[in-house]
């Protein structure tokens, strides 16, 4: 069948079987491989991406689920202006060290803070249970979320 | 220790600088193997055995054939041509040790579940995958062996041929009637039994492989997330018999390893001889739950412990008996696990009787391997977990046993009895600090008023006091330990014509930030800026020889390499500008890009010109080869000694058993710190999983040997939710051994935490008489030792 989605701002029309996933769909149709799969029970959250504004593992979601719907994925998010805040905030704060986890974790995070853009350590903990990281042991995680947070406040006032 | 010599006025290394691995990372830029694109490229997918030992009886791969997309269908058999050699185990840890023929594919019997037994090659993926349920395999069973214990029987063979599950028993006793007439006369024994449970690495990204064939040149190109390039590169050209000359490895973004891409892996050889065999490109990315059944898995260990101490609780001798899984096959260092942990049974303590006896079994699981801290993390578990069962028998206070046992800091250099040189420590301020960080004197008040007011939830403070050995390691110590490879590193510093630097180095990192470190370390001794310093690895054809990333060896042997390296380039453009200058070299110092002579500032020589005239070579001094570059191989002297105190304080609910870390305290000394962002970083993710050990994950596997938790549902990694923020601090005593004065940091806090967690456990339930919890302490356990403890007469 054939779909239309607007990825990272950009219209795409592409055939996909039904049973395809849409991460699949990002990854292998459209190229964007920053998206990445770490598991096959949509438990870690490395897939993550955001439909229509909202965060979705995008290994939970058929690509013809997402047809006529917005995604953006972590291509999406720095621009000509450079890095994204949440984006900056991961590396200031080494958020990340193999960075396997790092797209899902960001994505996860700006449709979190949209929801709720001051939040306390346990929220923060607590919006990124889906989200699985290896190497931080989140303590730095935590941390540059809540500095985007900081940073993103600032930015909108 | 030789003081860090730097180039520049002011210092790099020390500061907190943000990692350059990261704006590609943070964008979706950076490309891991799945990410690759190759034009052609045909996928590849295993059938594996759903019996954990059974005879292949027949396989008829004739209807999986004919399924649309699929190229090729091809079992054991037919595929046994394609190796030269076994999948290789490089380290034979004695003479007579049994290492049964490994081939990535089974052909006659499988031995564990998950174990290859025919292969699928397809146009795509789904193809691929959909193809295996055409395939059809007749098993006859055999019997299964899946404890330790059970295996130590050798009732029932996971190898018949070897007549035994017996892989090698290996013994360190330097002293045993010492060690007997310790326990004789001592005035207290504690002997324990404490199980290392089976763990799953669980690195992010899950395994993937890209074996691209140029036929025309008769070479390969494979691309692997592994932590090894260089390591496979060799053992490929051996398993498969194709020239080292003609095959190029690459790791590219690697997405975590810990271990597990510490080895040379069935599908590696796999998609490499299909390559070779069909003259097309061949991709493999493992499916998470494919990957819990097929990457090694850690520890896995039975120990039994035993302490002899006088009547004032210093201890006499450590006597340890261990039984270690090595699963059905031996796999890259499979067998030299349990030796990384067999010289430190004694941890920080200054014990004079020693003994140590490792018996290596086979069972029908998936092979283990090197996991984080590989052999440390059990050492240190029993000897901290014991010390603290001494401290209870006594009636000592845990913090006082230890400070009662330390390795006196006059003591350092010290010789240990199981045959070390401990290159320097300091253990006791590191306890100190540790104790007042945590505020221990207040915890304990707050733990006796929860007990007299009857708290059903119990606080509890756990310390662990570790030592490991990292920095893998000096050569000639790896042979006396039959080990097949040196532990050296090497390092390539080159100033291009621009007067830019390149640095190649022979480490692999996936997570660690070595191109952050390696050229701040450069940077500084230079004298230049960081951003024209670049740093290559991870290519085999970039830099040819490497040891890899691995057993926290890359600072303390790899970044001294490039320190090293540094220094020999330096020498060498010295002589140029000494020769420009019309000086002797002795005449020059150097700072900020600049050689100068001595006392008379103006007359200076740049280094970028220095690269100009090695490049041009028009007016060299004699003997001077042209062009700036240095090579090091360097092999360090001994290991390093990281050490440090752990405290976990947990909160322990009587009524479900469960338990809530919520503090956690570490003071570390890795010596000097080139990044202290990524030192704190290193020791937070190894904390985790070392509280993840204490608390969470396990391999359970049923009678039958079915792995029982496949996915991440199922296996308990822990996530934001599980885990407090962590509260570090450091003490800093530089290592002699290398001339960073560096010791290693990528396995202390998963060596430190396990026992720190389940010595909070058992302290907060000490008024129930519970003497230990074994790992994981799942809220069942927890909840079914107090109700047994009720059960006994309370």
């Amino acid at each position: 069948m054939q779909i239309t989605t607007i990825v990272n701002g950009r219209s795409f029309t592409r055939d996909v079987e039904p049973r395809t996933l849409l991460v699949h769909y990002i990854r292998d149709l459209l190229g964007l491989t920053g998206t990445n799969v770490g598991c096959d029970t949509s438990s870690c959250g490395a897939c993550t991406i955001l439909m229509n504004g909202e965060s979705v593992k995008s290994c939970t979601v058929l690509a013809v689920q997402a047809d006529g719907k917005e995604l953006t994925t972590i291509e999406g998010m720095a621009s000509d202006s450079g890095l994204h805040p949440i984006q900056k905030a991961f590396q200031e704060n080494h958020g990340l060290q193999c960075g396997y986890c790092t797209p899902g974790m960001i994505m996860a995070t700006a449709s979190f803070l949209k929801e709720n853009p001051k939040p306390t350590e346990a929220e923060v903990r607590e919006a990124l249970e889906g989200n699985l990281c290896r190497c931080t042991g989140y303590h730095n995680i935590v941390k540059s979320v809540l500095a985007a947070a900081e940073a993103m406040e600032g930015a909108v006032k | 220790m030789t003081a860090l010599q730097t180039g520049s006025s002011q210092r790099v290394t020390g500061k907190r600088l943000l990692r350059r691995e990261d704006p590609e990372l943070l964008t979706g830029e950076a490309r891991f193997v799945d990410d690759l694109y190759q034009q052609d490229a045909l996928y590849m997918a295993l059938l594996r055995s759903p019996l954990a030992h059974a005879k292949i009886i027949s396989i008829d791969v004739s209807e999986a054939r004919k399924m649309p997309g699929v190229h090729e269908v091809l079992s054991g058999r037919d595929l046994r041509e394609e190796f030269s050699a076994p999948m290789p185990c490089a380290w034979p840890v004695t003479e007579d040790m049994k290492n049964p023929p490994h081939y990535p594919i089974a052909s006659d019997v499988v031995h564990y579940v998950g174990d290859a037994v025919a292969v699928v090659i397809a146009s795509d993926k789904v193809a691929a995958v959909d193809a295996l349920a055409a395939i059809d395999v007749k098993y006859e069973a055999l019997p299964v062996v899946t404890e330790l214990e059970e295996a130590l029987l050798d009732r029932n063979l996971v190898h018949p041929s070897l007549g035994t599950n017996s892989c090698f028993v290996w013994k360190l006793e330097p002293d045993r009637a010492g060690v007997d007439q310790a326990f004789a006369s001592a005035a207290h024994v504690v002997t324990n039994r404490y199980v290392q449970q089976r763990l799953i690495p669980s690195a992010l990204e899950p395994r993937g492989v890209l074996a691209v064939p140029h036929p025309y040149g008769a070479e390969y190109t494979l691309f692997s997330s592994t932590q090894i390039p260089h390591i496979l590169k060799l053992m490929l050209s051996t398993t498969l018999g194709i020239s080292e000359a003609k095959l190029r490895v690459v790791a590219p973004s690697v997405g975590g390893g810990f271990g597990s891409k510490l080895n040379v892996y069935a599908e590696e050889v796999l998609a490499l001889a299909l390559a070779r065999k069909l003259s097309k490109p061949v991709r493999w990315t493992e499916e998470r739950s494919e990957g819990a059944l097929t990457t090694i898995h850690g520890r896995g260990q039975v120990q039994e412990v035993e302490l002899a101490a006088d009547s004032n609780g210093r201890i006499t001798a450590v006597r340890v008996n261990i039984l270690a899984d090595m699963g059905a096959y031996l796999q890259l260092l499979t067998p030299g696990v349990p030796l990384l942990g067999a010289f430190l049974y004694h941890g920080q303590y200054d014990v004079p009787a020693y003994s140590f006896t490792c018996t290596g079994l086979f069972t029908n699981k998936t092979p283990t391997d090197a996991y984080r801290g590989a052999g440390r993390p059990e050492a240190t578990f029993a000897i901290e977990r014991s010390i603290d069962s001494l401290a209870r028998k006594i009636g000592i206070d845990p913090a006082e046993i230890r400070r009662r046992n330390f390795i006196p800091v006059d003591k350092f250099p010290y010789s240990s009895v199981p045959g070390l040189i401990f290159d320097s420590g300091n253990y006791e301020p590191a306890l100190q600090a540790a104790l007042e960080k945590v505020g221990y004197a207040q915890l304990r008040m707050e733990q006796e008023k929860r007990r007299t007011q009857g708290s059903r939830k119990h606080l509890g403070i756990g310390i662990s006091s570790y030592v490991e050995m990292c920095g893998l390691a000096p050569s000639k110590v790896l042979g006396s330990l039959r080990y097949s490879a040196g532990g050296w590193e090497s390092a390539t510093v080159r100033i291009l014509p621009t007067s830019k630097v390149q640095v190649t180095t022979g480490t692999a990192p996936h997570g660690q930030g070595h191109e952050t470190s390696w050229s701040m370390i450069v940077a500084d001794r230079l004298g230049v800026s960081l951003e024209d310093v670049e740093v290559l690895h991870s290519d085999t054809a970039v830099a040819p020889f490497g040891m890899d990333t691995y057993g926290s060896r890359s600072v303390a042997v790899g970044g001294s390499a490039v320190y090293l390296a540094t220094e020999k380039v330096l020498d060498k453009a010295r002589l140029i500008a000494a020769h420009k200058l019309e000086v002797s070299p002795e005449d020059l110092e150097y700072s900020d890009g600049m050689f100068k002579v001595k006392g008379s500032a103006e007359k200076s020589f740049a280094l970028s010109s220095v690269a100009l005239e090695a490049f041009t070579a028009h007016d060299l001094p004699d003997g001077i080869e042209p062009n700036l570059e240095a090579s090091v191989t360097w092999d360090p002297p001994n290991f390093t000694f990281p050490f440090g105190t752990h405290i976990a304080v947990v909160e322990v609910d009587e009524e479900t058993g469960d338990t809530r870390l919520v503090r956690y305290v570490s003071v570390d000394d890795v010596g000097n710190q080139i990044n202290p962002m990524i030192v704190e970083g290193q020791l937070e993710g190894g904390i985790a999983q070392g509280v993840a050990q204490a608390l969470y994950e396990e391999a359970a596997y049923d009678e039958q040997g079915n792995l029982l938790d496949t996915t991440f549902i199922e296996y308990m990694l822990p996530s934001a939710v599980e885990l407090p923020s962590f509260e570090l601090a450091s003490t800093v005593t530089p290592s002699p051994t290398n001339p960073l004065g560096v010791k290693g940091v990528g396995e202390a806090g998963c060596i430190a935490s396990p026992p720190a967690v389940i010595n909070a456990i058992v302290d907060a339930l000490s008024p129930f008489g519970i003497e230990h919890i074994d790992m994981p302490a799942s809220p069942q356990k927890v909840w079914s030792a107090i109700e047994s403890s009720r059960g006994d007469g309370k």
